[in-house]
């Protein structure tokens, strides 16, 4: 183990990561999810001396990618990492080599050897209307699909607000009957959601699931607490704006430069529970309100409907 | 009869794809090309505010993520007639740019380049031999006998662990591979090093649009992230962009040249006849004129008249696809009213996506397009860029027309469009220095109203059409590059692009149909986006024939 721990810091060094950034960047994410200082060097051997990779097996069902998009932005630790060295990721639709019957034997192949053993990660929702007819892949329906392989899962992660509530096909009248993974199947998810979500909170999740060996605390829809346990608008910076009764009332205004509050603009950021004021998206670089649109609770069971109009404040 | 072989899934794309083709004598005599989902976004938007429109929309795709927005928020500042402040204009391109370079640049490394390279190969590489291979062919800033051995030792304890994971039964070791073990290994690095690029490339759309995938800044009438014009952002942007200019430059385009000089027998194969493209990058508040890629419809591969391309001429068919029966309509009198059946490609109806037609013509879009159309346009710097990229590899013109020319072509923008990034953000530092700062242009909301937006992005023509009734969407409809490219045939019995191109593509063995994923992900195919209608009333129920 500590040789290995020490080949992780030489190929980090080589990448022009100091352990020093790593150390960093641990406690970044143990704070994140919300385990107290002692567990940094935890987290930092669960990337420094992984014992065997979990197995992983990534569906795809109605989706846009996007959520597995933002999986790949992942830049600490980096998703050529993930891949290679965190997890083992058995099935994988978007970046897998393997096409036609050979995919399909890969994730049969998968279910049979990890029976019970691996992590589900999901995507998308699943048609339920006539018997799930309007998706496939190899012939089955998604439902099929689903049901062939969740079941034998140790646990199944919902990634992203379709797979975790219906998402966007499920806005009003959805037309296939699309649900999230959890309702489709009837059973407990650990609900990731966001439009996209961000991917801080995927790794979060799965570092605890090594770490601690189970899975992180949950709020009521499913969503870790850590992530999911306050508002945008009480972790937002322009929360002072709000009590001092600044506004924005128009795009591109001097309002709208001073920074001020987006509730007039149709901020949902009151009605929504994420982490975007502090994690960020892209490696911290921004997140909407900071480009200076309202939020539009893209996290929130429902939001294309009960958000929307997203322009109109409540 | 031939032999009939179906690959479903095609993996390596967005979305559900299956490609049934006919083998006869060793080549392939017959193709269908299937979409099998349908999410019914249009539906969804009936009835909705215009504004909200670009945010469903958006959701149709998250590989080709931000473009459907762009689009949906022209088309309905068409409708209303208002025009954007040259600063949002300018930070759009900028945006778009910053798409094209993320995408072809994940296209080419994550999602096309396993049909080419053999990662299993690149094991029995020397790893001296790959140092002097790069050296020789790029000016990449990775390379060195140490570098390539971790890289080696890195995917062998991978291939060892038995844990293969995304690389598992994958064609390795066919007879269809062509690179020297050493070419494999100099990519099969680049691929990861590309993976990393990629995170960087896409935090241009994080500093002017909050994040990506799906950035959040743009509104009808201009863009949000005035605070973002700052002098910080600005610089964070230019040094962004420069990094993956530089990856571009030196690394994207010389392994392209690499990989295609053992490829060239595929300038022959994959080829097809018309081409459409909307053209983008508006350099002034004037369009077409001011387009950076030009509009232009190419016909029987002329190059040497290149005529105009105009949005009335576009029709859906529906004849081959799972709907009822209809004559093909222009995308503002567009409806859709599936009719849910078996899977017949010899006779009847087998796709999800519709044909679209251009003048009746089933047309390519996509990369490939935009160069040949602006190549016989005679913009400059594509003309010097593909005919020193021809030169290079020693191949004549026609041989663009083929699988070879698309992926090159896919290259050749990405170099052109990111180079010229930089004039628009001087333009917008410019701007900026002078005090201008306005990035929105206030408009009412008319009761009733008709628009659309065009634009070409990465995988295509791309064009959404709006109808405003009562301040609400009254009608919604937009044409996307992959159900041009994927579609069906249509009421003439005309194979869709993808089809005709797989005709005639030789195949070696029939359990590995390896030459047909090369074609296919050439046209980097996106299906979720290319079917995103659904019917709202049948209570049919459809199924697929399991083959």
């Amino acid at each position: 183990m500590e040789r290995k721990k020490e080949e992780f810091y030489t190929r980090l060094e080589k990448k022009g990561v100091t352990r020093r950034d790593f150390m960093k960047y641990c406690t970044f994410l143990t704070a994140t999810m919300g385990l107290n200082a002692s567990f940094v060097s935890r987290v930092a051997d669960v990337f420094a001396a992984p014992r065997q990779r979990p197995p992983v097996i990534w569906l795809n069902f109605a989706e846009c990618t996007g959520c597995a998009e933002s999986f790949l932005r992942s830049s600490y630790p980096w998703a050529d990492e993930i891949v290679l060295e965190l997890i083992n990721l058995e099935y994988q639709e978007t970046i897998m080599a393997a096409s036609g019957h050979q995919a399909e034997e890969s994730l049969k192949q998968a279910v049979e050897k990890h029976k019970g053993k691996f992590i589900c990660i999901t995507e998308g929702a699943i048609a339920t209307k006539y018997d799930g007819a309007y998706g496939k892949i190899g012939g089955r329906t998604f439902l099929e699909v689903a049901k062939s392989v969740i079941p034998h899962a140790k646990a199944t992660i919902a990634y992203g607000t379709c797979a975790s509530f219906g998402g966007v096909q499920a806005a009003k009248p959805n037309p296939g009957g699309f649900k999230g993974v959890g309702e489709a199947l009837d059973i407990k998810t650990i609900n990731i959601p966001g439009c996209p979500p961000n991917p801080v909170n995927l790794v979060g999740t799965i570092v605890n699931y090594l770490l601690l060996e189970n899975l992180p605390q949950l709020d009521s829809l499913g969503r870790p607490l850590f992530a999911y346990g306050k508002t945008v608008h009480d972790q937002c910076p322009r929360r002072g704006h709000f009590e001092a009764g600044e506004f924005v009332r128009e795009f591109g205004s001097k309002e709208a430069e001073n920074g001020w509050c987006l509730y007039h603009m149709g901020c949902r950021g009151p009605m929504t529970y994420n982490n975007c004021p502090i994690v960020r998206f892209n490696d911290g670089t921004s997140w909407p309100v900071q480009a200076g649109h309202p939020c539009m609770g893209c996290s929130e069971p429902d939001f294309w409907d009960s958000m929307s109009p997203f322009y109109e404040s409540f | 009869m031939g032999k009939r072989i179906i690959i479903d899934p095609i993996t390596r794309i967005e979305g559900h794809l299956r490609i049934e083709v006919e083998i006869t004598d060793g080549k392939v005599s017959n193709a269908w090309s299937s979409g099998q989902l349908f999410r019914g976004i249009e539906i969804i938007l009936q009835g909705r505010d215009p504004r909200d429109a670009q945010h469903f929309v958006q959701r149709s795709c998250g590989v080709c993520t931000y473009v459907h927005a762009l689009s949906s928020v022209r088309a309905v500042e068409n409708a209303v007639g208002v025009e954007i402040p040259d600063n949002a204009r300018l930070i759009r391109n900028l945006l778009h740019g910053a798409q094209y370079q993320h995408d072809h640049i994940v296209h080419f490394y994550h999602l096309h380049a396993l049909d080419w390279v053999d990662i299993v190969s690149a094991l029995k590489a020397d790893p001296a031999a790959t140092s002097k291979l790069t050296d020789n062919v790029s000016n990449s800033p990775w390379g060195g006998i140490n570098y390539y051995k971790n890289v080696q030792a890195r995917l062998s304890t991978f291939v060892e662990s038995g844990q293969l994971g995304p690389f598992q039964n994958a064609y390795w070791g066919h007879s269809a591979y062509k690179l020297p073990p050493e070419a494999n290994l100099m990519a099969a690095a680049h691929y990861l090093e590309a993976l990393r690029l990629q995170a960087k490339t896409a935090r241009m759309h994080a500093i002017f649009g909050g994040k990506n995938p799906h950035p959040q800044s743009l509104v009808v009438g201009g863009v949000t992230s005035i605070r973002d014009l700052s002098p910080e952002r600005l610089a964070e942007f230019l040094f962004t962009w420069k990094e993956t200019q530089e990856f571009v430059k030196n690394v994207y385009i010389p392994d392209l040249l690499a990989v295609a000089s053992f490829y060239k027998d595929w300038g022959g194969i994959g080829g097809t006849t018309n081409f459409l493209t909307w053209g983008d990058f508006p350099e002034t508040g004037k369009e077409p004129e001011s387009l950076y890629m030009p509009r232009g419809f190419i016909k029987d591969r002329n190059l040497k008249k290149i005529l105009d391309a105009e949005q009335e001429k576009v029709t859906e068919h529906v004849a081959r696809g799972w709907y009822e029966k209809g004559d093909p309509k222009h995308p503002y009198e567009g409806e859709t009213k599936p009719a849910h059946g078996d899977y017949k490609p010899d006779d009847g109806k087998y796709s999800w996506i519709k044909a679209p037609r251009y003048n009746g013509a089933s047309s390519e879009v996509g990369p490939l397009a935009r160069v040949l159309v602006a190549y016989g346009k005679g913009q400059p710097e594509i003309k010097a860029t593909v005919d020193s990229v021809a030169k290079q590899l020693d191949i004549p013109l026609p041989a663009l027309f083929s699988t070879l020319g698309r992926t090159a072509a896919r290259g050749i923008e990405t170099l052109v469009i990111g180079q010229r990034m930089e004039n628009w953000i001087n333009e917008l530092i410019g701007n900026v220095k002078n005090g201008d700062k306005k990035v929105y242009q206030k408009w009412e909301m008319p009761d009733e109203a008709m628009g659309y937006g065009l634009n070409d992005v990465p995988r295509g023509a791309l064009g959404h059409w709006i109808k405003i009734k009562d301040k609400k969407i009254g009608n919604y409809q937009y044409v996307v590059p992959s159900t041009w490219n994927l579609g069906p045939r249509c009421e003439n019995g005309k194979l869709g692009p993808v089809e005709e191109a797989l005709i005639g593509t030789p195949i070696a063995d029939p359990k590995q149909p390896l030459e047909v994923l090369r074609t296919v992900h050439s046209f980097d195919p996106c299906i979720a986006c290319a079917i995103h209608v659904i019917d709202p009333n049948s209570n049919e129920v459809y199924k697929i024939r399991v083959t």
